[in-house]
């Protein structure tokens, strides 16, 4: 146990010094590289790095202390990343949810029958070359148009759905590659002790997939919170970091620190999804004898 | 035991063929417990009487729409007997193909790219001009010496391009300019970084947005805020070739067929008619409704859009919503005949009769008049609008 926190401690140390690393090196670009940025024959090599395209690491910090706008009431920048934060947050896991289970289910299903590996693998694979842009005014087309009794389909569901579209397929590829890891002296072994096949994969192939779906779901929860924030942008749903990142920008010229603040809020939403589903691979720790990256 | 193999697996088959069309349908289906706060505006809905109507924006909450969530606020859409929801944009919803797909009841497109919408099969026609006026400019440094079109040559002149460069290049054509050879042509971003820092001598700018944006930034040189003085601006209205921007658009087959949709249509225009002259007569607390429907703009950055928006409707001699045959005309004519960089125009051939009807407004003008509000505005004074550092 002792080991354990102090790997977690060594852990916290080291993600500090990146970051402080980033700042350092941030700064440096700013100090060395002219403002005008290097050209070289009339291209841009290195870019600018006056206050207006690179504002300095205090500036952002001490403008996310501040508040948002002069309204009465208004936020500061650091209360408004939260909220908007938690909001993408949910809204991401809801769609990663809905992806986990989906590329289980597939992957389940690839793996029992040859036949939907060949029929829906093709499948899975053509889904993620769709791009993000031409498949979200689409899917808020057909959220608009459902009414099922009192409840009706909000724009957050269309992000949330784009979520899960993006996140089921790393789930469903590293499950299927999981699934499929025992060696045939295993899946020998259990046939040769009469085991049906749901015998078969609930004591040993799922749990011989462990290895490989923690990373998978590790990668799908970071395409869920990408997923979410460009599906907000793009659908212009209201509430979460998608939004603020495009609000802030409009004062990029005038308020510099602003859209980095929305920009630090991404990357952090980023690590705290990361983080949580981290706390999955931590309950399924005894299954994970080795980790296979996906 | 062949004949058993072979049903189930048919079974199989049947099984991958429902799994592909449940996923097909993930789209559709719930997606789950996170019960996030939905964004519906129609907060005092509640009486069954009420016709629910959806309104579709070109982007997010902020002052060009000040109108509507006016409108909405003081109660002009119930008034009507009208629930209204304001839907707000993203960067991929096309407000046109919302209307057109049946996912909203009436949206806002400027009417160039609702032209294009509609060469392309979208049934929609314009059924009140909001915007007289073009909101675009072209801006530069004093010391570039750029007032008219034609001082554009030899210059680097940004474009956002997607349809938004259209009078830029008519007005350049219209200058005896070859926008392919006499211009350095740069793709502008949304923010005026790169004008600022030289990049770009002639910048495309709303007056109700970057241009202010403009305003808000610091100058190195001086450590204060730019004023209106460090710039010359090309305007296109005076430039003879503006075309005609946010107007409220409706479902054509609907328009024909549909009694209930008429009424609505009239009825929508009058409130949101009324909505932007409160906008006019009380531009703070416009932009105070505004703030409150959720834009995250600065408090002087909104003001001053609520005031710009102002000046491109009112005053509105012939009434609020009318369509000029006129400035129409114009706008046909441009998105027929000029060529951007990449030599396409807005549409190939002319609209048909269906693009426009005055029947609606010019009914709610009456019965707008008849209740004493006054549509034309001409007696209508901007008002001075200081903006803050950062538009704060």
């Amino acid at each position: 146990m002792t080991g354990g926190r102090y790997r977690a401690l060594r852990a916290t140390a080291y993600g500090i010094a990146a970051l402080l690393l980033f700042c350092l090196v941030w700064e440096l670009v700013k100090a060395v590289v002219p403002a005008a940025g290097v050209h070289v024959l009339g291209a841009s090599v290195l870019p600018r790095t006056d206050d207006h395209a690179m504002p300095h690491v205090w500036d952002v910090v001490a403008r996310m202390g501040r508040s948002e706008t002069s309204a009465r009431g208004a936020d500061s920048v650091l209360v408004a990343m939260g909220k908007a934060g938690w909001f993408t947050l949910r809204v991401a896991l809801a769609g990663w949810l809905v992806g986990v289970v989906a590329g289980m289910a597939l992957a389940v299903l690839m793996a029992r029958r040859r036949l939907a590996e060949a029929a829906v693998l093709p499948w899975v694979v053509l889904s993620q070359t769709v791009p993000l842009i031409a498949l979200a005014p689409l899917v808020v087309g057909w959220g608009g148009r459902i009414h099922l009794g009192a409840f009706e389909w909000q724009r957050w569901m269309s992000v949330a759905a784009i979520a899960s579209y993006l996140a089921f397929f790393p789930v469903a590829v590293g499950a299927l590659r999981g699934l499929q890891s025992p060696t045939p002296a295993q899946t020998d072994l259990f046939r040769a002790q009469a085991a049906g096949w749901w015998r078969t994969l609930v004591s040993l192939r799922l749990p011989a997939s462990v290895p490989y779906v923690v990373p998978a779901l590790r990668l799908g929860a970071a395409t869920a919170v990408v997923g979410a924030i460009v599906a907000e942008v793009s659908t212009g749903a209201p509430g979460g970091i998608g939004r603020l990142i495009i609000s802030y920008a409009q004062s990029a010229s005038g308020d510099p620190g602003k859209p980095w603040a929305a920009i630090v809020a991404a990357a952090a939403l980023g690590l705290v999804a990361a983080g949580l589903v981290g706390l999955v691979g931590l309950l399924l720790r005894r299954y994970r004898y080795a980790e296979v990256s996906s | 035991m062949s004949q058993m193999r072979l049903t189930r697996r048919t079974a199989w088959g049947l099984t991958v063929a429902a799994t592909a069309a449940a996923l097909a349908l993930t789209g559709c289906s719930s997606s789950g417990s996170a019960a996030a706060p939905a964004a519906s505006a129609s907060g005092t809905g509640g009486s069954g009487a009420l016709t629910p109507v959806k309104l579709q924006l070109q982007w997010f909450t902020q002052a060009q729409f000040a109108g509507y969530y006016a409108a909405l606020k003081q109660g002009y859409y119930k008034d009507e007997g009208l629930d209204v929801q304001i839907v707000e944009g993203g960067t991929d919803i096309v407000p046109q193909t919302q209307l057109a797909n049946g996912s909203v009841d009436y949206a806002l497109a400027w009417v160039p790219k609702a032209l294009a919408s509609r060469e392309q099969g979208a049934g929609i026609t314009d059924v009140a001009q909001i915007f007289q006026r073009s909101g675009t400019l072209q801006v530069s440094f004093k010391d570039k010496n750029i007032t008219t079109a034609a001082a554009l040559k030899g210059k680097k002149v940004g474009n956002w391009g997607f349809g938004n460069e259209f009078e830029l290049f008519a007005g350049m054509t219209k200058a005896g300019l070859d926008p392919a050879k006499d211009v350095t042509l740069v793709q502008q971003q949304f923010d005026m970084n790169a004008f600022l820092a030289g990049d770009i001598d002639a910048a495309q700018a709303m007056v109700y947005n970057e241009y202010a944006q403009l305003l808000e930034a610091k100058n190195p040189a001086t450590g204060k805020q730019y004023t209106a003085d460090d710039f010359n601006v090309v305007d296109w209205n005076t430039e003879g070739t503006a075309m005609l921007q946010d107007a409220i658009w409706a479902n054509t087959d609907k328009l024909k067929s549909d009694k209930a949709y008429q009424d609505t249509t009239v009825k929508f225009i009058k409130a949101s008619i009324k909505g932007w002259a409160y906008v006019r007569d009380n531009p703070e607390a416009a932009r105070d409704i505004v703030v409150a429907a959720g834009s995250k703009l600065g408090q002087s950055h909104q003001l001053w859009q609520t005031n710009e928006v102002n000046k491109l409707i009112w005053p509105s001699p012939d009434g609020a919503g009318m369509i000029d045959q006129k400035a129409w005309d114009q706008t046909v004519a441009i998105a027929l005949g000029t060529k951007n960089d990449q030599g396409a125009t807005v549409i190939t051939k002319k609209p048909d009769a269906d693009a426009y009807t005055n029947d609606y407004v010019t009914k709610a003008l009456d019965e707008l008049k008849a209740e004493g509000v006054d549509v034309t505005g001409s007696s209508f004074k901007p008002i001075t609008v200081t903006l803050a550092e950062g538009g704060n």
